[in-house]
Protein backbone atom coordinates (compact mmCIF):
# COMPACT_ATOMS: atom_id res chain seq x y z
CA UNK A 1 0.00 0.00 0.00
CA UNK A 2 2.85 2.40 0.82
CA UNK A 3 4.17 1.97 -2.72
CA UNK A 4 0.85 3.01 -4.23
CA UNK A 5 0.58 5.94 -1.86
CA UNK A 6 4.09 7.23 -2.64
CA UNK A 7 3.59 6.77 -6.37
CA UNK A 8 0.35 8.74 -6.10
CA UNK A 9 2.23 11.62 -4.49
CA UNK A 10 4.85 11.43 -7.22
CA UNK A 11 2.25 11.63 -9.96
CA UNK A 12 0.48 14.66 -8.45
CA UNK A 13 3.75 16.53 -7.78
CA UNK A 14 4.99 16.03 -11.33
CA UNK A 15 1.77 17.47 -12.79
CA UNK A 16 1.89 20.33 -10.31
CA UNK A 17 5.52 21.03 -11.22
CA UNK A 18 4.66 21.23 -14.93
CA UNK A 19 1.78 23.63 -14.24
CA UNK A 20 3.89 25.86 -11.97
CA UNK A 21 6.87 26.21 -14.26
CA UNK A 22 5.16 26.44 -17.62
CA UNK A 23 4.35 30.14 -17.39
CA UNK A 24 7.66 31.40 -16.03
CA UNK A 25 9.02 34.17 -18.33
CA UNK A 26 12.44 33.67 -19.95
CA UNK A 27 13.90 36.55 -17.91
CA UNK A 28 13.62 34.43 -14.78
CA UNK A 29 14.93 31.15 -16.14
CA UNK A 30 18.31 31.35 -14.40
CA UNK A 31 16.96 32.24 -10.93
CA UNK A 32 14.24 29.62 -11.40
CA UNK A 33 16.84 27.01 -12.17
CA UNK A 34 19.10 27.86 -9.26
CA UNK A 35 16.10 28.16 -6.94
CA UNK A 36 14.85 24.75 -8.03
CA UNK A 37 18.39 23.48 -7.59
CA UNK A 38 18.33 24.61 -3.96
CA UNK A 39 15.08 22.70 -3.47
CA UNK A 40 16.70 19.54 -4.82
CA UNK A 41 19.02 19.81 -1.81
CA UNK A 42 16.03 18.38 0.12
CA UNK A 43 18.10 15.20 0.14
CA UNK A 44 19.62 16.71 3.29
CA UNK A 45 16.46 15.68 5.15
CA UNK A 46 17.01 12.03 4.27
CA UNK A 47 20.71 12.29 4.98
CA UNK A 48 20.14 13.69 8.48
CA UNK A 49 18.34 10.55 9.62
CA UNK A 50 21.15 8.37 8.27
CA UNK A 51 23.93 10.46 9.82
CA UNK A 52 22.38 10.49 13.27
CA UNK A 53 22.08 6.78 14.04
CA UNK A 54 25.20 6.88 16.22
CA UNK A 55 26.15 3.48 14.83
CA UNK A 56 29.63 4.47 13.68
CA UNK A 57 29.12 2.30 10.61
CA UNK A 58 29.51 2.95 6.89
CA UNK A 59 25.90 4.15 6.55
CA UNK A 60 26.51 6.87 9.10
CA UNK A 61 29.62 8.18 7.35
CA UNK A 62 27.83 8.14 4.02
CA UNK A 63 24.96 10.02 5.63
CA UNK A 64 27.29 12.65 7.10
CA UNK A 65 28.92 13.15 3.70
CA UNK A 66 25.50 13.52 2.12
CA UNK A 67 24.49 16.10 4.76
CA UNK A 68 27.55 18.20 3.91
CA UNK A 69 27.07 17.97 0.13
CA UNK A 70 23.34 18.67 0.26
CA UNK A 71 23.97 21.61 2.63
CA UNK A 72 26.27 23.18 0.03
CA UNK A 73 23.45 22.79 -2.47
CA UNK A 74 20.78 24.23 -0.16
CA UNK A 75 22.66 27.16 1.36
CA UNK A 76 24.57 28.09 -1.81
CA UNK A 77 21.50 27.67 -4.01
CA UNK A 78 19.19 29.90 -1.97
CA UNK A 79 21.79 32.60 -1.36
CA UNK A 80 22.90 32.84 -4.96
CA UNK A 81 19.29 32.95 -6.17
CA UNK A 82 18.55 35.74 -3.74
CA UNK A 83 21.63 37.62 -4.88
CA UNK A 84 20.50 37.38 -8.49
CA UNK A 85 16.91 38.33 -7.82
CA UNK A 86 17.97 41.37 -5.80
CA UNK A 87 19.43 42.75 -9.04
CA UNK A 88 16.24 42.47 -11.09
CA UNK A 89 14.70 45.93 -11.26
CA UNK A 90 11.80 47.42 -13.11
CA UNK A 91 12.14 50.64 -15.08
CA UNK A 92 11.96 53.63 -12.76
CA UNK A 93 14.51 52.17 -10.39
CA UNK A 94 12.17 50.86 -7.69
CA UNK A 95 14.03 47.95 -6.16
CA UNK A 96 12.12 44.74 -5.82
CA UNK B 1 9.75 6.67 17.62
CA UNK B 2 6.63 7.78 19.46
CA UNK B 3 3.68 8.34 17.21
CA UNK B 4 3.17 11.99 18.27
CA UNK B 5 6.72 12.81 17.31
CA UNK B 6 6.27 11.09 13.95
CA UNK B 7 2.99 12.88 13.33
CA UNK B 8 4.47 16.31 14.06
CA UNK B 9 7.30 15.60 11.63
CA UNK B 10 4.93 14.45 8.89
CA UNK B 11 2.72 17.53 9.36
CA UNK B 12 5.77 19.80 9.20
CA UNK B 13 6.65 18.14 5.88
CA UNK B 14 3.18 18.90 4.56
CA UNK B 15 3.61 22.58 5.45
CA UNK B 16 7.06 22.73 3.93
CA UNK B 17 5.77 21.12 0.71
CA UNK B 18 3.12 23.85 0.56
CA UNK B 19 5.82 26.49 1.04
CA UNK B 20 7.90 24.99 -1.82
CA UNK B 21 4.88 25.08 -4.12
CA UNK B 22 3.99 28.65 -3.15
CA UNK B 23 7.63 29.70 -3.52
CA UNK B 24 7.89 28.22 -7.03
CA UNK B 25 4.63 29.90 -8.00
CA UNK B 26 5.92 33.31 -6.87
CA UNK B 27 9.18 32.69 -8.77
CA UNK B 28 7.04 32.94 -11.92
CA UNK B 29 6.91 36.73 -11.89
CA UNK B 30 9.80 39.15 -11.61
CA UNK B 31 7.93 41.32 -9.11
CA UNK B 32 7.41 38.52 -6.60
CA UNK B 33 10.34 36.21 -7.37
CA UNK B 34 12.56 37.28 -4.49
CA UNK B 35 9.77 36.74 -2.00
CA UNK B 36 9.13 33.34 -3.57
CA UNK B 37 12.72 32.29 -3.07
CA UNK B 38 12.58 33.36 0.58
CA UNK B 39 9.36 31.41 1.14
CA UNK B 40 10.88 28.34 -0.44
CA UNK B 41 13.94 28.66 1.83
CA UNK B 42 11.65 28.86 4.89
CA UNK B 43 10.06 25.62 3.69
CA UNK B 44 13.52 24.05 3.52
CA UNK B 45 14.41 25.27 7.01
CA UNK B 46 11.18 23.81 8.38
CA UNK B 47 11.84 20.45 6.74
CA UNK B 48 15.39 20.35 8.16
CA UNK B 49 14.21 21.25 11.68
CA UNK B 50 11.52 18.57 11.44
CA UNK B 51 14.11 16.00 10.38
CA UNK B 52 16.32 17.00 13.32
CA UNK B 53 13.65 16.45 15.99
CA UNK B 54 13.20 12.84 14.88
CA UNK B 55 13.62 10.69 17.98
CA UNK B 56 15.43 8.09 15.95
CA UNK B 57 18.45 10.39 15.99
CA UNK B 58 20.78 9.63 18.88
CA UNK B 59 23.90 11.49 17.85
CA UNK B 60 24.01 14.99 16.45
CA UNK B 61 27.72 15.62 16.10
CA UNK B 62 28.14 14.36 12.53
CA UNK B 63 24.95 15.99 11.35
CA UNK B 64 25.98 19.37 12.69
CA UNK B 65 29.51 19.03 11.42
CA UNK B 66 28.21 18.21 7.95
CA UNK B 67 25.76 21.08 7.98
CA UNK B 68 28.30 23.61 9.17
CA UNK B 69 30.97 22.56 6.68
CA UNK B 70 28.52 22.37 3.78
CA UNK B 71 26.73 25.56 4.76
CA UNK B 72 29.95 27.56 4.97
CA UNK B 73 31.21 26.30 1.62
CA UNK B 74 27.84 27.04 0.01
CA UNK B 75 27.59 30.51 1.52
CA UNK B 76 31.12 31.44 0.53
CA UNK B 77 30.61 30.20 -3.03
CA UNK B 78 27.30 32.04 -3.38
CA UNK B 79 28.84 35.28 -2.17
CA UNK B 80 32.05 35.14 -4.16
CA UNK B 81 30.88 33.89 -7.54
CA UNK B 82 30.98 36.34 -10.44
CA UNK B 83 27.69 36.79 -12.27
CA UNK B 84 29.41 35.78 -15.49
CA UNK B 85 30.37 32.46 -13.87
CA UNK B 86 26.81 31.67 -12.84
CA UNK B 87 26.33 28.76 -15.30
CA UNK B 88 29.28 26.77 -13.90
CA UNK B 89 28.18 27.57 -10.35
CA UNK B 90 24.72 26.14 -10.98
CA UNK B 91 26.29 23.10 -12.64
CA UNK B 92 28.54 22.50 -9.64
CA UNK B 93 25.73 22.81 -7.07
CA UNK B 94 23.72 20.40 -9.18
CA UNK B 95 26.54 17.91 -9.04
CA UNK B 96 26.75 18.08 -5.24
CA UNK B 97 23.00 17.46 -5.00
CA UNK B 98 23.40 14.42 -7.23
CA UNK B 99 26.28 13.01 -5.19
CA UNK B 100 24.30 13.52 -1.97
CA UNK B 101 21.47 11.41 -3.42
CA UNK B 102 23.96 8.74 -4.45
CA UNK B 103 25.29 8.55 -0.88
CA UNK B 104 21.81 8.43 0.63
CA UNK B 105 20.84 5.58 -1.70
CA UNK B 106 24.04 3.73 -0.84
CA UNK B 107 23.53 4.20 2.92
CA UNK B 108 19.92 3.00 2.67
CA UNK B 109 21.03 -0.28 1.11
CA UNK B 110 20.61 -3.25 3.44
CA UNK B 111 19.75 -6.91 3.29
CA UNK B 112 16.09 -6.80 4.28
CA UNK B 113 14.86 -4.16 1.85
CA UNK B 114 11.94 -5.15 -0.40
CA UNK B 115 12.50 -5.52 -4.13
CA UNK B 116 10.68 -2.24 -4.79
CA UNK B 117 12.88 -0.41 -2.30
CA UNK B 118 15.97 -2.01 -3.83
CA UNK B 119 14.96 -0.78 -7.28
CA UNK B 120 14.52 2.77 -5.98
CA UNK B 121 17.86 2.56 -4.17
CA UNK B 122 19.55 1.52 -7.41
CA UNK B 123 17.79 4.37 -9.22
CA UNK B 124 18.91 6.97 -6.71
CA UNK B 125 22.53 5.75 -6.89
CA UNK B 126 22.35 5.64 -10.68
CA UNK B 127 20.72 9.03 -11.33
CA UNK B 128 22.77 10.63 -8.55
CA UNK B 129 26.00 9.29 -10.06
CA UNK B 130 25.19 10.42 -13.60
CA UNK B 131 24.18 13.85 -12.28
CA UNK B 132 27.41 14.16 -10.32
CA UNK B 133 29.98 13.41 -13.03
CA UNK B 134 27.80 14.92 -15.77
CA UNK B 135 27.69 18.17 -13.82
CA UNK B 136 31.43 18.10 -13.19
CA UNK B 137 32.10 17.76 -16.91
CA UNK B 138 29.58 20.53 -17.63
CA UNK B 139 31.38 22.65 -15.03
CA UNK B 140 34.72 21.92 -16.68
CA UNK B 141 33.40 22.89 -20.10
CA UNK B 142 31.70 26.06 -18.87
CA UNK B 143 34.68 27.28 -16.89
CA UNK B 144 36.92 26.44 -19.87
CA UNK B 145 39.06 24.11 -17.76
CA UNK B 146 38.14 21.49 -20.32
CA UNK B 147 37.84 22.37 -23.97
CA UNK B 148 34.29 23.51 -24.62
CA UNK B 149 34.01 21.63 -27.89
CA UNK B 150 32.24 18.34 -28.44
CA UNK B 151 34.47 15.31 -27.94
CA UNK B 152 33.67 12.49 -30.34
CA UNK B 153 35.58 9.35 -31.08
CA UNK B 154 35.12 6.30 -33.23
CA UNK B 155 32.94 3.67 -31.60
CA UNK B 156 31.51 6.08 -29.05
CA UNK B 157 27.99 4.73 -29.56
CA UNK B 158 29.24 1.19 -29.03
CA UNK B 159 31.07 2.10 -25.83
CA UNK B 160 28.01 3.94 -24.51
CA UNK B 161 25.73 1.04 -25.35
CA UNK B 162 28.06 -1.32 -23.48
CA UNK B 163 28.02 0.96 -20.43
CA UNK B 164 24.21 1.04 -20.48
CA UNK B 165 24.09 -2.75 -20.77
CA UNK B 166 26.56 -3.02 -17.91
CA UNK B 167 24.45 -0.70 -15.74
CA UNK B 168 21.29 -2.68 -16.45
CA UNK B 169 23.05 -5.97 -15.71
CA UNK B 170 24.70 -4.78 -12.51
CA UNK B 171 21.42 -3.19 -11.33
CA UNK B 172 19.49 -6.41 -11.83
CA UNK B 173 22.18 -8.42 -10.03
CA UNK B 174 22.25 -5.93 -7.15
CA UNK B 175 18.47 -6.05 -6.76
CA UNK B 176 18.64 -9.84 -6.50
CA UNK B 177 21.69 -9.96 -4.25
CA UNK B 178 21.78 -6.68 -2.27
CA UNK B 179 24.54 -7.75 0.12
CA UNK B 180 27.06 -8.40 -2.61
CA UNK B 181 29.05 -5.17 -2.69
CA UNK B 182 30.66 -6.03 -6.03
CA UNK B 183 27.42 -5.24 -7.83
CA UNK B 184 26.95 -2.07 -5.81
CA UNK B 185 30.41 -0.79 -6.72
CA UNK B 186 29.77 -1.76 -10.33
CA UNK B 187 26.56 0.30 -10.43
CA UNK B 188 28.29 3.28 -8.80
CA UNK B 189 31.34 3.10 -11.05
CA UNK B 190 29.37 2.64 -14.25
CA UNK B 191 26.93 5.43 -13.48
CA UNK B 192 29.82 7.80 -12.76
CA UNK B 193 31.42 6.76 -16.04
CA UNK B 194 28.16 7.18 -17.91
CA UNK B 195 27.75 10.75 -16.62
CA UNK B 196 31.12 11.59 -18.16
CA UNK B 197 30.40 9.85 -21.44
CA UNK B 198 26.98 11.47 -21.73
CA UNK B 199 28.23 15.05 -21.49
CA UNK B 200 31.60 15.01 -23.32
CA UNK B 201 30.04 14.80 -26.81
CA UNK B 202 27.97 17.93 -26.21
CA UNK B 203 29.37 21.26 -27.42
CA UNK B 204 29.58 24.48 -25.40
CA UNK B 205 26.67 26.22 -27.11
CA UNK B 206 24.32 23.34 -26.25
CA UNK B 207 25.05 23.80 -22.54
CA UNK B 208 21.69 25.48 -21.79
CA UNK B 209 20.02 22.16 -22.63
CA UNK B 210 22.51 20.10 -20.62
CA UNK B 211 22.28 22.26 -17.51
CA UNK B 212 18.47 22.16 -17.59
CA UNK B 213 18.56 18.41 -18.00
CA UNK B 214 21.05 17.88 -15.16
CA UNK B 215 18.88 20.14 -13.01
CA UNK B 216 16.01 17.81 -13.72
CA UNK B 217 18.15 14.75 -12.90
CA UNK B 218 19.19 16.17 -9.53
CA UNK B 219 15.49 16.46 -8.68
CA UNK B 220 14.74 12.95 -9.91
CA UNK B 221 17.67 11.58 -7.87
CA UNK B 222 16.26 13.21 -4.73
CA UNK B 223 12.88 11.76 -5.63
CA UNK B 224 14.31 8.24 -6.00
CA UNK B 225 16.13 8.65 -2.68
CA UNK B 226 12.76 9.59 -1.18
CA UNK B 227 11.29 6.28 -2.34
CA UNK B 228 14.35 4.46 -1.01
CA UNK B 229 13.92 5.81 2.51
CA UNK B 230 10.13 6.22 2.45
CA UNK B 231 10.13 9.97 2.77
CA UNK B 232 7.26 12.08 1.36
CA UNK B 233 8.96 15.44 1.29
CA UNK B 234 11.87 14.13 -0.76
CA UNK B 235 9.44 12.77 -3.31
CA UNK B 236 7.38 15.96 -3.54
CA UNK B 237 10.32 18.39 -3.67
CA UNK B 238 12.35 16.12 -5.95
CA UNK B 239 9.61 15.69 -8.48
CA UNK B 240 8.82 19.42 -8.53
CA UNK B 241 12.45 20.07 -9.44
CA UNK B 242 12.46 17.19 -11.92
CA UNK B 243 9.41 18.57 -13.70
CA UNK B 244 10.76 22.12 -13.81
CA UNK B 245 14.06 20.93 -15.27
CA UNK B 246 12.27 18.96 -17.96
CA UNK B 247 10.20 21.99 -18.97
CA UNK B 248 13.27 24.20 -19.24
CA UNK B 249 14.97 21.49 -21.30
CA UNK B 250 11.98 21.42 -23.65
CA UNK B 251 11.96 25.21 -24.03
CA UNK B 252 15.69 25.22 -24.83
CA UNK B 253 15.36 22.46 -27.43
CA UNK B 254 12.42 24.19 -29.07
CA UNK B 255 14.44 27.42 -29.31
CA UNK B 256 17.07 25.55 -31.26
CA UNK B 257 14.57 23.63 -33.34
CA UNK B 258 16.23 20.39 -32.35
CA UNK B 259 15.05 17.34 -30.53
CA UNK B 260 16.54 16.38 -27.19
CA UNK B 261 17.96 13.25 -28.79
CA UNK B 262 19.69 15.34 -31.43
CA UNK B 263 21.32 17.57 -28.80
CA UNK B 264 22.45 14.63 -26.67
CA UNK B 265 23.75 12.31 -29.33
CA UNK B 266 24.67 14.20 -32.48
CA UNK B 267 27.89 15.85 -31.31
CA UNK B 268 26.65 18.91 -33.18
CA UNK B 269 29.45 21.32 -33.94
CA UNK B 270 32.26 18.82 -33.77
CA UNK B 271 34.04 20.15 -36.79
CA UNK B 272 31.19 20.36 -39.27
CA UNK B 273 32.58 22.16 -42.27
CA UNK B 274 29.87 23.74 -44.35
CA UNK B 275 30.61 24.74 -47.89
CA UNK B 276 27.97 27.46 -47.98
CA UNK B 277 28.85 30.04 -50.58
CA UNK B 278 28.02 33.48 -49.28
CA UNK B 279 27.86 36.40 -51.67
CA UNK B 280 28.72 39.98 -50.87
CA UNK B 281 31.59 41.49 -48.98
CA UNK B 282 32.46 42.30 -45.41
CA UNK B 283 32.19 46.02 -44.66
CA UNK B 284 34.13 47.07 -41.56
CA UNK B 285 33.29 50.32 -39.80
CA UNK B 286 35.33 52.51 -37.46
CA UNK B 287 34.18 53.48 -33.99
CA UNK B 288 33.90 57.09 -35.14
CA UNK B 289 31.63 56.30 -38.09
CA UNK B 290 29.55 53.98 -35.94
CA UNK B 291 29.06 56.85 -33.50
CA UNK B 292 27.68 59.14 -36.24
CA UNK B 293 25.14 56.50 -37.26
CA UNK B 294 24.10 55.88 -33.64
CA UNK B 295 23.81 59.60 -32.93
CA UNK B 296 21.22 59.88 -35.69
CA UNK B 297 19.31 56.77 -34.65
CA UNK B 298 16.00 57.08 -32.83
CA UNK B 299 15.35 53.37 -32.31
CA UNK B 300 18.13 51.03 -31.26
CA UNK B 301 18.00 47.31 -30.48
CA UNK B 302 20.86 45.54 -28.70
CA UNK B 303 21.23 41.78 -29.18
CA UNK B 304 23.71 40.28 -26.71
CA UNK B 305 25.24 36.80 -26.88
CA UNK B 306 27.81 34.72 -25.05
CA UNK B 307 30.54 37.06 -26.33
CA UNK B 308 29.17 39.81 -24.10
CA UNK B 309 29.63 37.55 -21.08
CA UNK B 310 33.17 36.62 -22.15
CA UNK B 311 34.15 40.28 -22.64
CA UNK B 312 32.37 41.23 -19.36
CA UNK B 313 30.83 44.02 -21.40
CA UNK B 314 27.43 44.27 -19.65
CA UNK B 315 28.28 47.40 -17.67
CA UNK B 316 29.59 49.39 -20.64
CA UNK B 317 26.55 48.23 -22.61
CA UNK B 318 24.31 49.73 -19.94
CA UNK B 319 26.33 52.96 -20.07
CA UNK B 320 25.98 53.16 -23.86
CA UNK B 321 22.29 52.45 -23.49
CA UNK B 322 21.89 55.42 -21.11
CA UNK B 323 23.76 57.75 -23.44
CA UNK B 324 21.56 56.71 -26.37
CA UNK B 325 18.44 57.33 -24.30
CA UNK B 326 19.71 60.77 -23.26
CA UNK B 327 20.20 61.38 -26.96
CA UNK B 328 16.47 60.71 -27.48
CA UNK B 329 16.62 57.18 -28.82
CA UNK B 330 14.44 54.29 -27.72
CA UNK B 331 16.64 51.36 -26.69
CA UNK B 332 15.51 47.77 -26.30
CA UNK B 333 17.31 44.51 -25.79
CA UNK B 334 16.44 41.40 -27.79
CA UNK B 335 17.20 38.22 -25.88
CA UNK B 336 17.28 34.89 -27.67
CA UNK B 337 16.25 31.98 -25.40
CA UNK B 338 19.54 30.13 -25.92
CA UNK B 339 21.87 33.16 -25.95
CA UNK B 340 24.64 32.41 -23.49
CA UNK B 341 25.39 29.21 -21.65
CA UNK B 342 22.27 28.67 -19.60
CA UNK B 343 18.60 29.61 -19.77
CA UNK B 344 18.22 33.30 -18.92
CA UNK B 345 21.99 33.91 -18.80
CA UNK B 346 21.85 37.29 -20.59
CA UNK B 347 19.00 38.53 -18.40
CA UNK B 348 21.01 37.95 -15.24
CA UNK B 349 24.08 39.73 -16.61
CA UNK B 350 22.04 42.73 -17.75
CA UNK B 351 20.21 42.80 -14.42
CA UNK B 352 23.62 42.95 -12.75
CA UNK B 353 24.40 46.03 -14.86
CA UNK B 354 21.10 47.61 -13.70
CA UNK B 355 19.21 47.27 -16.97
CA UNK B 356 15.51 47.16 -15.99
CA UNK B 357 13.93 43.83 -16.91
CA UNK B 358 11.01 45.41 -18.81
CA UNK B 359 13.56 46.66 -21.32
CA UNK B 360 14.56 43.08 -22.16
CA UNK B 361 12.36 41.72 -24.93
CA UNK B 362 11.97 38.07 -25.83
CA UNK B 363 12.55 37.00 -29.41
CA UNK B 364 8.83 36.93 -30.30
CA UNK B 365 8.39 40.47 -29.04
CA UNK B 366 11.38 42.04 -30.75
CA UNK B 367 11.11 40.39 -34.16
CA UNK B 368 7.90 42.15 -35.28
CA UNK B 369 9.46 45.51 -34.31
CA UNK B 370 12.76 44.90 -36.04
CA UNK B 371 11.77 46.69 -39.28
CA UNK B 372 11.31 49.94 -37.40
CA UNK B 373 14.72 49.67 -35.73
CA UNK B 374 17.34 52.09 -37.06
CA UNK B 375 20.38 50.32 -35.65
CA UNK B 376 20.57 46.78 -34.33
CA UNK B 377 23.78 46.19 -32.35
CA UNK B 378 24.83 42.56 -32.14
CA UNK B 379 27.28 42.02 -29.28
CA UNK B 380 29.05 38.69 -29.24
CA UNK B 381 26.11 36.78 -30.69
CA UNK B 382 26.39 34.78 -33.89
CA UNK B 383 24.20 31.75 -34.49
CA UNK B 384 21.13 33.25 -32.79
CA UNK B 385 21.07 36.08 -35.37
CA UNK B 386 22.09 33.99 -38.38
CA UNK B 387 19.63 34.55 -41.25
CA UNK B 388 20.78 31.24 -42.77
CA UNK B 389 18.34 29.65 -40.32
CA UNK B 390 15.56 31.18 -42.44
CA UNK B 391 17.14 31.29 -45.89
CA UNK B 392 19.60 28.45 -46.44
CA UNK B 393 17.87 25.10 -46.44
CA UNK B 394 21.14 23.19 -46.38
CA UNK B 395 22.36 24.97 -43.27
CA UNK B 396 22.62 22.80 -40.12
CA UNK B 397 20.67 25.41 -38.19
CA UNK B 398 17.93 25.77 -40.83
CA UNK B 399 14.56 26.12 -39.09
CA UNK B 400 15.96 27.41 -35.80
CA UNK B 401 14.06 30.53 -34.73
CA UNK B 402 16.46 33.49 -34.78
CA UNK B 403 16.30 37.20 -34.05
CA UNK B 404 15.89 38.85 -37.46
CA UNK B 405 18.40 41.65 -37.05
CA UNK B 406 18.99 41.73 -40.83
CA UNK B 407 15.57 43.37 -41.27
CA UNK B 408 16.69 46.42 -39.26
CA UNK B 409 17.83 49.45 -41.27
CA UNK B 410 21.46 49.09 -40.16
CA UNK B 411 23.17 46.27 -38.28
CA UNK B 412 26.39 46.65 -36.30
CA UNK B 413 28.12 43.41 -35.48
CA UNK B 414 30.69 43.63 -32.68
CA UNK B 415 33.06 40.78 -33.16
CA UNK B 416 36.59 39.88 -32.26
CA UNK B 417 37.54 38.46 -35.66
CA UNK B 418 35.96 36.74 -38.63
CA UNK B 419 36.00 33.26 -37.05
CA UNK B 420 32.60 31.59 -37.37
CA UNK B 421 30.31 30.54 -34.50
CA UNK B 422 30.58 27.38 -32.47
CA UNK B 423 29.13 25.22 -35.19
CA UNK B 424 31.52 26.51 -37.83
CA UNK B 425 28.55 27.79 -39.81
CA UNK B 426 29.06 30.76 -42.09
CA UNK B 427 26.88 33.70 -41.15
CA UNK B 428 25.45 35.46 -44.24
CA UNK B 429 24.45 38.34 -41.95
CA UNK B 430 28.04 39.61 -42.04
CA UNK B 431 27.86 39.96 -45.81
CA UNK B 432 24.51 41.75 -46.02
CA UNK B 433 24.20 45.18 -47.63
CA UNK B 434 23.07 46.84 -44.36
CA UNK B 435 25.64 45.18 -42.08
CA UNK B 436 28.75 46.89 -40.74
CA UNK B 437 31.39 45.00 -38.77
CA UNK B 438 32.97 46.67 -35.75
CA UNK B 439 36.00 44.48 -35.10
CA UNK B 440 37.75 44.25 -31.73
CA UNK B 441 37.02 43.45 -28.11
CA UNK B 442 33.35 44.24 -27.42
CA UNK B 443 34.15 46.07 -24.20
CA UNK B 444 36.75 48.29 -25.88
CA UNK B 445 34.59 49.01 -28.93
CA UNK B 446 31.66 50.09 -26.76
CA UNK B 447 34.03 52.07 -24.54
CA UNK B 448 35.17 53.88 -27.70
CA UNK B 449 31.57 54.69 -28.63
CA UNK B 450 30.95 56.04 -25.12
CA UNK B 451 33.99 58.31 -25.40
CA UNK B 452 32.67 59.66 -28.70
CA UNK B 453 29.37 60.54 -27.04
CA UNK B 454 30.91 62.46 -24.17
Amino acid sequence: MTIVFLTFILMLSVFLGFELINKVPATLHTPLMSGANAISGITVVGAIALAGTGDQDLAQWLGAGAVALASINVVGGYLVTDRMLAMFKKKGGAAK
Amino acid sequence: MSSTNGLIIELAYVVSAALFILGLKLLGSAATARKGNTISSVGMLLAIVAALIDQGIVSYQWILLGMVVGGLIGAAAARLVQMTSMPEMVALFNGFGGLASLLVGWAALNGDASTFTLITIVLSVLIGGVTFTGSLIAYGKLSENLGSGAIMFRGQQVVNSLIVLGIVGASVMLSMDPLNTTWLYAVIGLSLLFGIMAVIPIGGADMPVVISLLNSYSGLAACAAGFAINNNILIVAGSLVGASGIILTQIMCKSMNRSLGNVLFSGFGSGVTEATVVEGEIKPISVEDAFYVLEAASNVAIIPGYGMAVAQAQHVVKELCELLEENGAEVNFGIHPVAGRMPGHMNVLLAEADVPYDQLLEMDEINPRMETVDVAIVIGANDVVNPAAREVESSPIYGMPVINVDTAKTVFVLKRSMASGFAGIENPLFYKENTRMLFGDAKESIGGLIREFS
